[in-house]
């Protein structure tokens, strides 16, 4: 499940999705939109925007791994300071990337948290 | 504004067009405007500054500068709402790119995107906005970033 308030990043990490790995379920333009799409389909990666309108993602990560904790969430977010990834991580998620990024930063990252 | 403030965003401009498929950009020094309206191209994302410090970044770019981002990330919807799209991603990323060296303190919102003048106030003393010209490819866009 890809969750990010642009479409243009939204229809980026679908693309270097590695299909042969990860069937995405769906995608989420905000916090509430992802939890319900979440309860829906049930995912077992997340990649998760943090700046985002009505529920930012650091509140949504917090709800997402209420529901289900062995959720695999990659943060993907513009804010690269080291407060924000900590804080993340505290409330659940298992790696943190910084935009702008390359596909193969993208790979690497998802490729970690599968493994971990 | 202090200058090493003003250096993280002129980092960040360099930083984001170094992912694209043409990393060279010319970035120019800054200069002051009093409005929104001296500095702004067809198309802005306007974040809105918090926290520690009050303010605007906006990124504003003409339609052909966006519309050869988006192709050059291999997407083919050069739409105005991908455009728009697009602006308020490229806003967000200079902005948010600008925490490493600004700190926590450093909130920014989600960007508010528009066709023409942003739809917000920023005029006011003290409120002075640094225009930022970055030339990528034959396109000009800037950034713009008013702090305090």
């Amino acid at each position: 499940m890809i969750v990010d308030d642009s479409k243009l990043i939204r229809q980026r990490i679908a693309r270097e999705y590695d299909a042969t790995t990860f069937e995405l379920v769906g995608t989420a333009n905000n916090g509430f939109d992802a939890i319900e799409l979440f309860d829906r389909a049930s995912p077992e990666v997340v990649t998760m925007d943090l700046t985002m309108p009505e529920l930012d993602g650091i509140e949504c990560i917090e709800q997402l791994i209420i529901r289900e904790p062995s959720t695999k969430i990659l943060v993907i977010s513009a804010l690269n300071d080291t407060s924000i990834g900590m804080e993340a991580l505290e409330k659940g998620a298992m790696g943190f990337i910084t935009k702008p990024f390359s596909g193969a930063d993208l790979k690497v990252a998802l490729n970690e948290i599968i493994d971990s | 504004m202090k200058e090493e403030n003003l250096r993280v965003f002129l980092s960040s401009i360099v930083r984001y067009f170094g992912h694209t498929s043409d990393p060279n950009v010319d970035v120019g020094a800054p200069y002051l405007v009093d409005e929104i309206k001296e500095a702004c191209r067809e198309y802005t994302g306007l974040i809105s500054i918090s926290g520690e410090y009050n303010g605007v970044c906006y990124f504003s770019a003409p339609a052909v500068l966006l519309k050869h981002l988006i192709l050059s990330v291999g997407e083919t919807d050069t739409s105005e709402t991908m455009m728009l799209d697009t602006v308020g991603e490229v806003a967000n990323t200079l902005s948010g790119n600008a925490r490493r060296k600004l700190g926590k303190g450093f909130k920014i919102s989600a960007p508010y995107l528009s066709k023409g003048l942003p739809a917000i106030e920023t005029e006011g003393e003290g409120n002075r906005i640094y225009a930022i010209p970055i030339q990528w490819k034959s396109y000009k866009a800037l950034l713009g970033v008013s702090l305090h």
